[in-house]
């Protein structure tokens, strides 16, 4: 990574850290202590599958709201505050400032999550009064929402390089749920004829296919999580983001700041 | 070498949200700024001075023509690690501290962190903020926010400094010292390009000025040399209270003062106002050319042309 990207993705999770983002952070910990108190009392036998299910659900939600409505202000905020001038006049090529941009959210997502996961290992030593084998599943599950993080975050940037904040939540929030059913959708493509089928395969594919990064339910229910699944997720993410953040470059370096 | 060429500069926007139509905000513009020049670019707002400013910052893409700065091309990074750039009315990172602030672009601009701290502090120093330094800009006054911006643009010793608007929201004292700071950076041997429409800090800066006006250039060269060349106003003194008839037809402001008279008229009614004095016999004390000012001169070519009469 250049230098340059080094320090913009700095500032940006500098910029994050000073908004209070981490803040949040309070907000996990007191749902844990209490779901981890409260699941000790009311249930027998499935402490374990309440708490990862409860709090693997909780550091996704939290984690795409910031995504999001950090992620649509990245680049348009510069723009409108005009702080994007006196960055873009020094030797920063415009690519290099998207980049050094998506890196900032993406750190600050991986250390919010990091934190949350620490969360999460707590209250099931709590609840469960020992770590199994089996709780390494919680690991992969955390890496997939991590990698769906880093999807959302390209994708609020890519919105947040030529459209208005609103419009770009607006976006991104859609692309999220939509893309957490990507695989009902293919199912309805496989199912349409004709010209219907285009569309929806066209639809289906084009939007992030988040369900296939959700392994809460089967991690919560001690189900093994192959290498291959690892593998084939993390180069999916990979091409993905990757497309996504050259569209956003592409547009980003034609624009005019008047 | 020119240290900024703006060869035919032009730019072109697209208004309008469903029937597009072209509006020119710069006609081609040709500009040749010498190294070392303090060069001021004059305009009223809406002029085409800051898209010209953009346009060489890389903010703005050219509709046509180029322009190279210190010989090289406008997306040239190597070029971009010399230049300094001031943007009208700025607004930084409001939760970073003057001193983070002018860190983070030290390292943007490549400045050898071994040597980063120093500068810092030293152009903070130089530009008034030293009690200010860990102080978020969240809390500085827009004054502090134009001297941080001015740091910003000359922290890592650029040879070019482009300046738009750098007096802007200060007070007196602040313009004496960012005037001495710009007269400091070409003793330095900088090229110093700023816009503003304050004329009296292009007078008394400037080495040349270029006036522009509806996004056309209006006028370039030397303050003295642009204004000589502007048919100016005579002050006639007579001894006497009295004022001729013929002198008043000649539209002359005229001033009593115990038993002197002044009348300033324009300098191709001067014969015509001599020949008046003398027909009433008052004895004339003097005949002075009244200086022109740049802002004379600023205000002879902001009078649109007869083709932009025409074209309204």
């Amino acid at each position: 990574m250049s230098s340059r990207i080094w320090h913009i993705a700095a500032n940006t999770f500098r910029e994050a850290v000073r908004d209070r983002v981490l803040y949040n952070l309070i907000a996990f910990a007191l749902l844990m202590s209490g779901a981890a108190v409260l699941v000790g009392q009311i249930s027998i036998g499935i402490e374990r599958l309440v708490v990862i299910n409860l709090g693997l659900t909780a550091i996704s939600l939290f984690g795409v709201v910031i995504a999001i409505f950090i992620g649509i202000g990245l680049v348009s905020k510069e723009i409108d505050k005009r702080t994007l001038y006196t960055v873009l006049s020094r030797p920063v090529r415009r690519w290099e400032f998207i980049a050094g941009k998506f890196f900032g959210l993406s750190g600050t997502l991986v250390v919010n999550t990091f934190f949350m996961a620490i969360g999460v290992f707590i209250a099931l030593l709590y609840v469960s009064h020992h770590l199994t084998h089996a709780d390494a599943g919680v690991l992969v599950a955390l890496y997939f929402i991590i990698l769906q993080f880093v999807i959302i975050t390209a994708l609020a940037l890519l919105f947040s390089s030529f459209s208005s904040p609103l419009l770009s939540a607006v976006f991104a929030f859609s692309l999220f749920v939509i893309g957490s059913f990507a695989e009902d959708l293919r199912g309805f493509a496989a199912m349409t004829q004709g010209a219907t089928r285009w569309l929806a395969t066209g639809a289906a594919y084009l939007v992030p296919n988040l369900s296939a990064l959700n392994i809460v339910s089967s991690v919560a229910h001690e189900q093994p999580v192959s290498a291959q699944l690892v593998l084939f997720n993390t180069a999916y993410a990979l091409v993905y983001v990757g497309m996504v953040l050259c569209g956003a470059i592409l547009i980003f370096d034609r624009r005019d700041f008047k | 070498m020119a240290a900024i060429e703006i060869l035919g500069l032009e730019k072109t926007y697209s208004v309008g949200f469903w029937r597009k139509r072209p509006k020119r905000a710069l006609h081609p513009l040709h500009l040749a700024i010498e190294d070392g020049e303090i060069f001021g670019f004059l305009g009223p707002n809406g002029a085409g001075k800051t898209t010209t400013l953009k346009m060489l910052m890389g903010l703005v893409f050219p509709s046509g023509g180029g322009a190279r700065i210190l010989g090289m091309d406008l997306d040239d990074p190597r070029m971009k690690a010399q230049i300094g750039f001031l943007p009208e009315q700025p607004y930084f990172y409001d939760y970073l501290t003057a001193r983070e602030l002018l860190t983070y672009y030290g390292q943007l601009s490549g400045v050898d962190s071994r040597q980063l701290p120093r500068k810092v502090d030293s152009t903070l120093e130089r530009v008034g903020l030293r009690d200010a330094t860990d102080v978020q800009l969240r809390k500085f006054s827009k004054g502090m926010l134009q001297r941080a911006g001015i740091a910003q643009a000359i922290l890592h010793d650029p040879k070019v400094v482009f300046l738009d608007e750098p007096m802007s929201g200060l007070d007196p004292m602040g313009r004496r010292e960012v005037r001495s700071l710009i007269e400091q950076l070409k003793a330095e041997g900088k090229t110093v390009f700023f816009s503003t429409h304050i004329l009296s800090d292009a007078e008394a800066l400037c080495d040349r000025v270029a006036v522009i006006n509806l996004g056309q250039l209006r006028g370039v060269g030397a303050v003295a040399e642009l204004t000589s060349g502007v048919r100016g106003k005579v002050e006639l003194v007579w001894q006497g209270t009295s004022v001729p008839a013929a002198i008043k037809s000649l539209g002359a402001e005229t001033h009593v003062a115990g038993d002197t008279t002044r009348a300033i008229i324009s300098e191709q009614n001067q014969d015509a106002a001599m020949e008046a004095v003398r027909r009433e016999t008052l004895r004339l004390i003097s005949v002075t050319p009244v200086r022109v000012s740049l802002e004379d001169y600023f205000m002879a070519q902001l009078k649109p042309s007869p083709e932009e009469v025409v074209a309204r």
